[in-house]
């Protein structure tokens, strides 16, 4: 849920990257991290197990720059991945703005990838959201490894609406700034709507 | 369904800002933060420059939401306070009109029932406040400086 202070003239927004365990989404956010400007970013906030698994979420608050005299101040958060840690899946999109769906391009998590969206849509639903009305974008990670699926493939199974969609390798960046200033335009375009 | 909002007034902003600096001195507490249930900072009073409140705003949302995830398993309406004991800061968390998060940070300067019994008082006061805002809101009264973005100022936001 956009917050806006007309006070302080900051508009706040939640963007979460959803997907299935080991599909990037802390890695998307670790790039982002590495390369922006240390005035444009808090700390990078990661509660996770011993072996570096997210637990809860990620959380990294970046400052966008200004637009009409409101500075923009974007918080993106990733959800656990794995499938047991649904409970806590539910309250980190609670007040969410913009979603990114990290899709792993590997063929054999195909079924995890479709799982975790379907999960998505679900656990959107219950906190009163429709995936095919807020601002969301899909992104194909891992698109070097070896044995990742067809572009088609993955297009046609896990972007049916076909939202902006981008091919990603988090590791390297690419596609990484893509996927997030998409989404972000895409919040703020919602929010020009319903100001 | 668009995406729901969160606003903020100058008027409340004020409101909310005296409550925190009234709280902060009648508790002899450190630091006050109130928070919204998203994990976006509201209002701040007390010693705060040493706290990275962007980083604990999220935190202590994330605290309450767990809290109220364990609440709803255990078929409990809420779990409406929580007090947090350290070596030498203390912090004590409380639902305010089922919207924002009061967050007291205190030392031994300060005791949990002080804490408590400000905090109650604190916490009418920004229910008032609160509801008033919401009242506004409904009532259509936000300015329309967002509407007035353009899709060439979303651009120019992104250009590298």
């Amino acid at each position: 849920m956009s917050f806006i202070n007309y006070s302080s003239r900051e508009i706040n927004c939640k963007i979460v990257y959803y997907g299935p365990g080991l599909c990037g989404k802390t890695t998307n956010l670790q790039y982002i991290y590495t390369k922006t400007n240390p005035e444009a970013k808090g700390k990078m906030i990661s509660l996770a197990t011993e072996t570096e698994r997210t637990l809860f979420f990620d959380f990294l608050p970046l400052s966008l720059g200004e637009i009409r005299g409101f500075k923009t101040r974007f918080h993106p958060y990733t959800e656990p991945g794995q499938v047991f840690y649904d409970a806590s899946r539910k309250l980190i999109l609670k007040g969410v703005d913009g979603v990114v769906f990290v899709a792993d391009s590997q063929i054999e998590r195909m079924e995890a990838n479709i799982e975790s969206l379907d999960n998505l849509r679900v656990n959107l639903s219950d906190q009163g959201y429709n995936l095919d009305k807020i601002p969301y974008v899909v992104q194909y990670n891992k698109r070097d490894l070896p044995n990742s699926a067809p572009l088609d493939e993955l297009k046609k199974v896990l972007n049916p609406t076909t939202v902006p969609e981008y091919e990603a390798v988090a590791t390297t960046g690419v596609g990484v700034f893509d996927t997030l200033k998409a989404v972000a335009k895409l919040v703020l375009t919602e929010l020009k709507r319903g100001g | 369904m668009g995406t729901p909002q969160v606003v903020m007034f100058e008027e409340e902003q004020q409101q909310i800002q005296a409550v925190c600096d009234r709280l902060q001195r009648d508790s002899n507490s450190i630091a006050i933060l109130v928070i919204n249930k998203d994990g976006q900072e509201i209002a701040r009073a007390g010693n705060t420059e040493h706290l990275d409140v962007t980083s604990l705003s999220s935190l202590f949302a994330g605290n309450v939401a767990a809290t109220g995830g364990i609440a709803k398993l255990l078929a409990e309406k809420e779990f409406s306070g929580q007090f947090h004991e350290g070596e030498k800061t203390n912090i004590h968390l409380s639902l305010v009109a089922q919207r924002a998060i009061l967050v007291v940070l205190f030392d031994s300067r300060s005791s949990l029932g002080l804490v408590r019994l400000r905090v109650k008082k604190a916490s009418e006061e920004l229910a008032k406040v609160f509801e008033a805002l919401v009242k506004k809101m409904s009532a259509g009264n936000t300015p329309t400086v967002l509407g007035e973005i353009s899709d060439a100022d979303i651009d120019n936001l992104f250009n590298d």
